[in-house]
């Protein structure tokens, strides 16, 4: 018989949050997370918000040179693995050859590549400091967090944008499957607040521009929103074989009953005609899991405030569940409150997803007021709500067409 | 401040390590802990605040805090 994966250990740093517990009660609460940009001057964007993580200090989590050597998004990646392996309980109760480490970001070190570029230019490719590419490269999360840890079992990066740590939990869980490892850290980190990182999006015209409500300003599925909020973090969940979870007597959360990747194979940023390579991923991760539509009871959304995502990605779970049971469940973008993370939403909305699950409650699409035309599902607008929910989907979707829909399951016992 | 006393603080900076494990014979690897990257960041670092360039050959016989000062008076530092 197939092999049974489960969470049994979370850790965030967010926009809402330096910890699950705080990321979670801020996100049930609706309480936003997206500011004026402190961290880079805003002044020449045209959007000037962000979901910025809030009263950090690396100085504060690391030893004064790990805190300088590392980037902001390594940073995020060590400190939410760090929750997540001690939410866990693992350490000393699994060798540290069958632990792996998946951990991916959408870009990587942007702070350091915009620093040393600049040092470069000034003063001369020979000023570029010795540190420069063991920092930069969008893999170091995982390798740092491999050394931190003393994992040392599998260990690489998914990147793949705004899907990287869904593509991060969908893989991990197939390692332990396969037999790779026995419990796996899996998620993804983001720190894009730099000068080229927000401009970028800015000249894609991808951010909102309501630069004088910042609050609601990530508000997807409603008539009015105008492009996503560019937030950073970290989020990662551990993955164990239920077996070697239950022979130690750890805590789940939820279980990861199965994951569907598909590419839409169509236009680099905009969601292919009807979402269809999204409700592809839908139909893949139910397959997977060994369910039919009916069971869904919950979609946590890719839902990130776009004018062409959130259409499509409704079309898509209508076309993935067949409209009529669409509009019966509960589907709802937390990225309302926290802004857009980049590589970090996808495991920090399958936490969220987990919590829905282990505590009967749906977290609201906060900021939604007016749903827009053709937005006709239930977004659970406002205030989050109470539901008895056995199955969730959490979709992730990246630029480059990369899809990925995770399936997870409320634990109910052996 | 003293030539040493500027060292010192490179090193402290760069190494994250005590102002007490500093003596002239620390050798920067066994002694404070520095791999080969922190040793060129190091070099880097004097360079930097000294406004000098050292170059590879020498860099690689500064192995230890006393032998860095020693190197810069004989630049005429002080």
């Amino acid at each position: 018989m197939r092999k049974r994966i489960v969470i049994t250990g979370v850790g965030a740093i967010s926009p809402v949050g330096l910890t699950v517990p705080e990321s979670w009660e801020s996100t049930l609460a609706g309480r936003s997370g997206v500011t004026r940009m402190t961290i880079v001057d805003p002044e020449e964007f045209p959007s000037q918000i962000a979901g910025e993580v809030k009263n950090f200090d690396p100085f504060d989590y690391l030893d004064p040179k790990l805190a300088k050597r590392t980037d902001r998004y390594t940073q995020f990646a060590m400190i939410a693995s760090r929750e997540a392996f001690a939410d866990s309980g693992l350490k000393g109760k699994i060798s540290p050859e069958r632990l792996g480490v998946i951990v991916g970001s959408g870009i990587g070190g942007i702070t350091t590549l915009e620093r040393e570029h600049k040092v470069a230019l000034e003063r001369g490719v020979r000023r570029i400091n010795p540190f420069f590419c063991p920092m930069m490269i969008s893999n170091i999360a995982a390798g740092r967090v491999g050394i931190d840890i003393c994992a040392k079992g599998l260990n690489f990066s998914t990147v793949t944008a705004c899907a990287s740590s869904g593509h991060a939990i969908a893989v991990a869980t197939d390692m332990i499957r396969l037999g790779r490892a026995d419990a796996i850290l899996a998620g993804g980190s983001e720190a894009p607040l730099t000068l080229t990182g927000v401009g970028g999006f800015c000249a894609l015209k991808a951010l909102s521009t309501r630069n004088d409500d910042p609050e609601t300003a990530s508000r997807p599925f409603d008539r009015d929103r105008d492009g996503f909020v560019i937030a950073e973090g970290g989020a990662v969940v551990i993955l164990e074989e239920l077996e070697h979870a239950l022979n130690r007597g750890a805590h789940v959360y939820a279980e990861v009953v199965g994951s569907g990747m598909t590419c839409d194979a169509f236009h680099i940023t905009a969601p292919s005609e009807g979402g269809e390579g999204s409700a592809r991923a839908m139909k893949l991760a139910m397959e997977d899991a060994g369910i039919e539509p009916e069971q869904v009871d919950y979609i946590n959304a890719h839902g990130t405030s776009t004018v062409l995502n959130d259409i499509n990605e409704t079309i898509a779970i209508k076309t993935a569940l067949g409209e009529e049971k669409a509009r019966r469940i509960a589907v709802s973008s937390t990225k309302s409150v926290t802004g857009h993370m980049l590589g970090a939403a996808g495991a920090i909305e399958a936490i969220f997803t987990s919590f829905a699950l282990s505590e009967g409650i749906v977290p609201p699409t906060a900021t939604l007021v007016n749903p827009d035309e053709g937005c006709d599902l239930d977004y659970v607008p406002g205030r989050a709500r109470e539901a008895e929910l056995v199955y969730a989907l959490s979709n992730s979707l990246g630029f480059g067409g990369h899809n990925v829909t995770l399936a997870l399951k409320k634990y109910m016992g052996k | 401040m003293s030539l040493e006393s500027r060292v010192a603080e490179i090193i402290i900076d760069k190494l994250g390590v005590k102002p007490e494990q500093i003596t002239a014979e620390a050798q920067f690897d066994t002694d404070l802990g520095a791999d080969s990257i922190d040793q060129y960041e190091l070099i880097m670092g004097f360079e930097d605040a000294f406004g000098l360039r050292i170059d590879e050959d020498e860099a690689t016989k500064l192995t230890t805090v006393g032998k860095v000062v020693e190197y810069l008076k004989e630049k005429g530092l002080d």
